[in-house]
């Protein structure tokens, strides 16, 4: 049977998550200088990404599991 | 509203705030009923991390690259989800070893040296000079800028000005009086500051409103919301290029992660950062909650800078206006009072909490590790003899924080003008990163030695001094530009700014790049070419392996002393009565009533070195104690010999023990394998003389028949075929014995050659039923099965199959003809397959059922029954089970039948591929 994957697991994938999503490449794929609801792409999407990363954080954090 | 006085009254208004909570937070400690243990008290007191850079600067960067301020709070972000395995085990360690400071932290992983406590120290404070510099900038420019109001001026450089009429002058003198009065009023053992921390947190909270508030206020009441500010924007290409702040090249990117990395490294090894996240810490699961919290904080507080940034930008087109100060002068310039008092309050908060907390900090490692090692040396001051040193260290310790914040003024003073906010709080970030290699490799790596770490350390610190604060000095005319533009003696390659050729990259990535190089590089290469001593061995096993130690570490210390001297030498650091208290309450503990019964054992010994440690730094605390158990003057260097060559010592006696155990168990081992061969030796013996004997009684039978057939030629007809058919029978009998000779042979060997294949046994058993029903016809014996469809189980069909006819023959045997019956039976249950063969035959008695499964014990006397078989079966049988993974036995009653089983495991899906293999 596989390990089970332990909170720490998690945590530690979400790591590598977060150094993914703020770094080049992913960087450059929102370097425009559009706006999305009136808002820069890039602006939005290191906030929206930002929060992602904390909403999981929270999530496998406070869980149960 | 906005006069100076009103001004300053507010700020001393606050300011008595948060006295009023550090005081009321200090007596609920006290009270044992603690403000500060609480996971959200935790993470909002670590968002002192966010300082006058992030209220202010913040705006300012946005303002010049967009988004490039964010990498500095990124990197806190993902940090903290790695903090449960990094800064809970510096946690660990800090509670075990009473760790005051990241200088003791670092001393005390590479053997409590005093040298290296030093070095960390002076970086450290250097390195933060630039950062103190810089909230005193921000507090002095937004008080003048203020005051201008309602006009919107910017204030005349400092240089300019005398240092009495100078606001940051005062700025620094006042914040120096805070720290003052926050951290040095009492000096703990456990040098925690309940109180400091309790205000700290409430800084937090409000530098957080204070920046959403004005956030909200430009976004939504000057301006029509995000959506407006940013598409009056687009309308200005000088501001379109924010948008989009990478611009083509790849050094941008390079850049961007490179200040993540620092961010990283700051929030931990930046002083105050180390003294609320892992020194002041209740709880170290309060962690958990901080991983997510204090990340949601700084993207609240974050939120709006690029909002105001372009309002900013938008609403002063000219410039002239400073964008450091937007947060402020934004409001200022639509006459809202209230809430520009309330920005400043705001910024003041970010500032103070800072300065209090790192000069807190750094004031701890002056004292502990560069001030007391150093006079504690000095025989003229005869410290080692005084009676209370108690106030002397408090002394030194505000000394200290005067001395700091006063360099962060004269730092201002020099180099504060050239540059913005954020790129001073960098520089500082860049000294602190030098810390990485030592700390991060010290809890990894036990290799690591004291030398490499100096000398890693040193290279670090130089390379970082030369490429970021030699720049600095002389982008303010402090020294002569040339040396920036050509290089020292006109070596280019040798350019601070682009040392050996690097260029392309902004001034903090470069510096990063050379420094981590030369430090990483020193510390690995000096700590892999040396060694260690046995002492820093110790340490560096008690850091890597934290999470292994149970309990205190113990004390290498093995002397003795009284209680009354240890009392005195304590009383000396931290006064009398304190002493005495902590002594009682020592003695309280072990039961003994008064203070001089206690005995003066070891662990008193080390009781009292922990709580000089507390005050003094690890390091000076065992040479202290190590004076008074040896009662005799200090001698510095003797004692740490001392201490270096019992714990070399016990480490190589340790060793001994542990090179003996070995042995021992060797030995033991090497007997056991003695007996089992002699065992082996002796089975083997008796089994060829057993088979021999089997051998001769059918070969005896055969010679004796045919030494008739052969002497009477004359015998009748019938008679000769009786003999011939008995001769016969008793070879056959003789072929199958050396068969089943030879297949127990091959069994017992390993030779034997097994197939393995998902078998349902109900198929093996219906197969050897009526491969043996013919004999039990001819017996007249009943035979029925009870078979239940059960799991497949994995096994070697032939093999099985030999099994269950041997069983099947045994029964058969056994049964009287006639009236016999048999039952097999097959059921599963979750793991296992059990079939049994039943007969109601002559059962076997309960000592015999131990043996039948040998070789060539049957049941029966053989005196005067004839064997009815070989006696290999059974045992046969039992290996082939055994072999599967199962295993063979018997329930039997004398007279009442008896119920041969075996039992195998199911196949487990996984296990059919590995099986063939």
């Amino acid at each position: 049977m596989d390990k089970p994957i332990t909170r720490a697991h998690r945590i530690a994938s979400l790591f590598l998550l977060g150094l993914f999503l703020f770094n080049y490449p992913m960087l450059a794929l929102f370097n425009v200088s559009h706006t999305v609801l009136g808002v820069p792409v890039m602006y939005a999407y290191l906030f929206a990404a930002w929060a992602l990363v904390i909403a999981l954080a929270a999530a496998i954090i406070e869980g149960r599991g | 509203m906005l006069e100076g006085w009103f001004i300053v009254a507010s700020s001393f208004a606050y300011i008595g705030l948060l006295f009023a909570i550090a005081w009321y937070a200090d007596r609920r400690a006290l009270a044992g009923r603690s403000v500060i243990a609480n996971p959200w008290v935790y993470s909002l007191s670590l968002a002192v991390y966010a300082t006058a850079w992030t209220f202010y600067g913040s705006v300012g960067r946005a303002a010049t690259d967009g988004v490039g301020f964010l990498p500095i709070y990124i990197g806190p972000t993902l940090l903290l989800l790695v903090g449960w395995f990094v800064l809970r085990k510096m946690i660990r360690i800090a509670r075990l070893t009473r760790t005051t400071s990241l200088a003791d932290f670092v001393s005390s992983r590479y053997g409590n040296s005093a040298l290296l406590g030093g070095l960390v120290t002076v970086i450290a404070v250097v390195g933060i000079l630039p950062y103190i510099s810089l909230q005193l900038k921000a507090v002095s420019t937004s008080f003048q800028v203020l005051l201008q109001y309602p006009q919107i001026v910017m204030p005349p450089p400092a240089s300019s000005l005398q240092v009495m009429q100078d606001t940051a002058f005062y700025v620094a003198l006042f914040m120096a009086l805070f720290a003052i009065a926050f951290g040095t009023r009492q000096l703990d053992a456990a040098e925690r500051h309940e109180g400091m921390v309790a205000a700290v947190a409430f800084e937090s909270l409000v530098k957080l409103v204070a920046f959403i508030a004005v956030g909200v206020y430009i976004t939504f009441f000057m301006y029509a919301g995000p959506g407006d500010i940013f598409s009056r924007a687009a309308g200005r290409p000088d501001l379109d290029v924010l948008l989009a702040p990478f611009g083509g090249a790849a050094g941008g990117y390079a850049s961007w992660a490179w200040l993540t990395v620092l961010s990283m490294l700051a929030f931990v090894f930046l002083p105050r950062q180390f003294q609320v996240a892992v020194i002041e810490v209740t709880d170290e699961r309060h962690l958990k909650r901080a991983a997510w919290a204090f990340p949601l904080y700084v993207l609240a507080i974050n939120l709006f800078v690029l909002p105001i940034a372009f309002g900013g930008l938008l609403r002063f087109p000219e410039g002239g206006v400073d964008a450091d100060t937007f947060v402020l002068t934004l409001p200022m310039a639509m006459h809202n009072e209230g809430l520009a008092l309330f920005v400043f309050i705001g910024g003041l908060s970010a500032a103070t909490g800072m300065v209090i907390v790192e000069t807190i900090a750094l004031s701890t490692m002056a004292c502990n590790n560069l001030v007391m090692p150093v006079l504690l040396r000095i025989r003229i001051f005869r410290l080692t003899e005084q009676r209370d040193l108690s106030s002397l260290l408090l002394d030194i310790r505000r000394a200290a924080i005067v001395a700091i914040v006063m360099g962060g003024y004269f730092y201002y003073l020099l180099a504060g003008e050239a540059y913005a906010l954020v790129s001073i709080g960098l520089i500082s970030f860049a000294a602190v990163a030098q810390f990485a290699p030592a700390v991060i490799g010290g809890l990894y790596w036990k290799g690591g030695t004291a030398r490499g770490a100096l000398t890693g350390l040193t290279a670090g610190f130089v390379v970082w001094f030369y490429t970021l604060m030699l720049p600095a000095f002389a982008k303010s005319d402090w020294l002569a530009v040339e040396l920036l533009e050509r290089g020292p003696w006109g070596i280019e390659l040798l350019k601070p700014t682009q040392l050996f050729g690097l260029a392309g990259l902004d001034a903090t990535t470069h510096a990063m790049i050379w420094s981590m190089i030369f430090n990483v590089g020193a510390y690995v290469l000096v700590s892999m070419l040396g060694s260690q001593r046995a002492g820093e061995h110790a340490q560096a096993t008690l850091f890597v392996d934290v999470f292994r130690q149970t309990g205190e570490p113990g004390s290498r210390w093995r002397g003795a002393a009284s209680a009354s001297a240890l009392q005195a030498l304590v009383g000396r650091f931290l006064g009398p009565a304190r002493a005495a208290e902590l002594f009682a309450a020592y003695a309280r503990n072990r039961g003994v009533e008064r203070i001089d019964d206690l005995e003066g054992d070891r662990d008193l010994v080390r009781f009292a070195e922990l709580q000089l440690a507390g005050t003094i730094g690890a390091a000076s605390a065992r040479t202290m104690v190590a004076t008074v158990a040896q009662e005799e003057p200090l001698e510095i260097e003797q004692v740490m010999t001392i201490i270096d060559e019992a714990s070399q010592l016990l480490a190589y006696s340790h060793r001994l023990e542990e090179k003996q155990a070995e042995l021992e168990s060797a030995t033991r081992d090497l007997q056991a394998a003695n007996e089992s061969l002699k065992e082996l030796d002796r089975l083997k013996d008796d089994f060829i003389s057993t088979v021999t004997h089997e051998l001769r009684t059918p070969l005896t039978s055969i010679r004796a028949f045919s030494e008739i057939l052969h002497d009477n030629p004359d015998l009748d007809g019938a008679e000769r075929q009786r003999f011939l058919g008995l001769v016969i029978k008793e070879s056959e009998r003789l072929t199958r014995l050396i068969n089943q000779v030879l297949d127990l042979a091959k069994l017992e060997s390993g030779l034997a050659e097994w197939r393995s294949e998902e078998l349902d046994l109900r198929d093996v058993v219906a197969d050897a039923v009526s491969a043996t029903s013919a004999l039990f016809k001819a017996k007249g014996v009943v035979l029925e099965t009870r078979l239940v469809p059960s799991p497949l189980v994995l096994g070697d069909r032939d093999r099985l199959m030999q099994v269950l006819l041997n069983l099947l023959s045994n029964a058969v045997k056994f049964c009287t003809p006639g009236s016999g019956k048999v039952i097999v039976r097959l059921a599963g249950d979750g793991g296992t397959v059990r079939v049994e063969v039943a007969d109601n035959g002559v059962g076997i008695s309960a000592e015999h059922q131990n043996v039948i499964f040998e070789k060539f014990r049957q049941v029966g006397d053989p005196m005067t029954e004839k064997p009815a078989g070989t006696g290999l079966g059974l045992a046969i049988c039992r290996r082939i089970v055994g072999h599967l993974g199962g295993r063979m036995g018997v329930q039997s009653e004398v007279g009442r039948g008896s119920v041969f089983y075996f039992i195998l495991p199911v196949a487990a899906p996984g296990e059919r591929l590995a099986a063939h293999g």
